[in-house]
């Protein structure tokens, strides 16, 4: 049951994300680029998905449990550090140059063409080195 | 472009719905870079693991179904990925180190971040932001790359 409610959540994501044009690098390029033809549509999206996950927040401060059982997440602690603010500056500047953030990115899979695949292969590796990096950073 | 904004907003509810639905019936948060990541570096085990794997089928599968039985025009799957090799390199291990360290990108800090109205979310999706728009700002009127 959890892994086809997964399933059908991934399925509406991506369905989401093509149809609201997520996928497309220029138009979210065009949100980010406040000096070109500036979209204001990522805006109408961002406020669209904001909407009921407000409601699910609220539903979800009422229950103790999830509806397939298991606890819901707990508010991490509010800590504004260094590697929230330096990570997020690093995502930001990528997806400024290349128009594409981790959703978009897989949901584009079988259409994105090759440079797609080279943003994915790269994304991934850089995940994949992070817990490396992070603990070198640490010692340094 | 009245279409855009009306198809953002219905895109953007999806999104919404499926990140709800996420957390309600499953108990966990929507997050596509902590999904990824999870997978990539090998930190999720278990269900865990085969909710993140089922996710991404869901993810990847669906957008490709809805071109294929054309329930979504043909112009819907337009990219426009750049053909620069070291720009698209240098994009993604910006995005997927950023993201980890950051322990969340638009979905996760984002969309559930700041329904939430959560201090971290708030901060990294400021952070995100301006670093996009100084990136563009740097590397397209500056520098002429992208």
């Amino acid at each position: 049951m959890h892994m086809i409610a997964a399933a059908l959540a991934g399925g509406l994501f991506g369905a989401g994300l093509l149809i609201s044009g997520m996928t497309d690098t220029t138009r979210v390029q065009g949100w980010l680029d406040l000096l070109g033809t500036w979209d204001p549509t990522l805006a109408f999206v961002l406020g669209g998905a904001i909407a009921p996950m407000a409601i699910a927040w609220r539903i979800a401060a009422h229950r103790r449990q999830a509806l397939l059982g298991g606890a819901l997440p707990e508010p991490p602690a509010p800590r504004i550090d260094r590697a929230l603010v330096g990570g997020s500056l690093m995502f930001g500047a990528g997806w400024g140059l290349a128009g594409l953030c981790p959703g978009p990115a897989v949901a584009s899979l079988s259409f994105g063409g090759s440079g797609g695949l080279v943003f994915l292969a790269a994304m991934l590796a850089g995940m994949a080195a992070t817990p490396a990096l992070r603990s070198r950073l640490a010692r340094a | 472009m009245e279409q855009d904004w009306i198809r953002g907003m219905i895109g953007g509810l999806m999104i919404g719905s499926a990140a709800a639905g996420l957390l309600l019936v499953n108990g966990r948060i929507m997050g596509a870079s902590g999904i990824l990541g999870g997978l990539a570096d090998g930190s999720a085990r278990g269900r865990a693991r085969a909710e993140k794997l089922a996710f991404l089928a869901g993810l990847v599968a669906v957008p490709a179904l809805l071109l294929a039985l054309r329930l979504v025009p043909a112009e819907a799957a337009r990219t426009h990925v750049t053909g620069n090799l070291a720009v698209l390199v240098a994009a993604g291990l910006l995005v997927g180190i950023g993201t980890r360290l950051a322990n969340g990108c638009t979905s996760g800090h984002g969309v559930c971040g700041i329904s939430r109205l959560s201090p971290r979310g708030l901060a990294a999706t400021a952070a995100y932001l301006a670093a996009g728009i100084l990136s563009l700002l740097v590397f397209r009127h500056l520098l002429h790359i992208v």
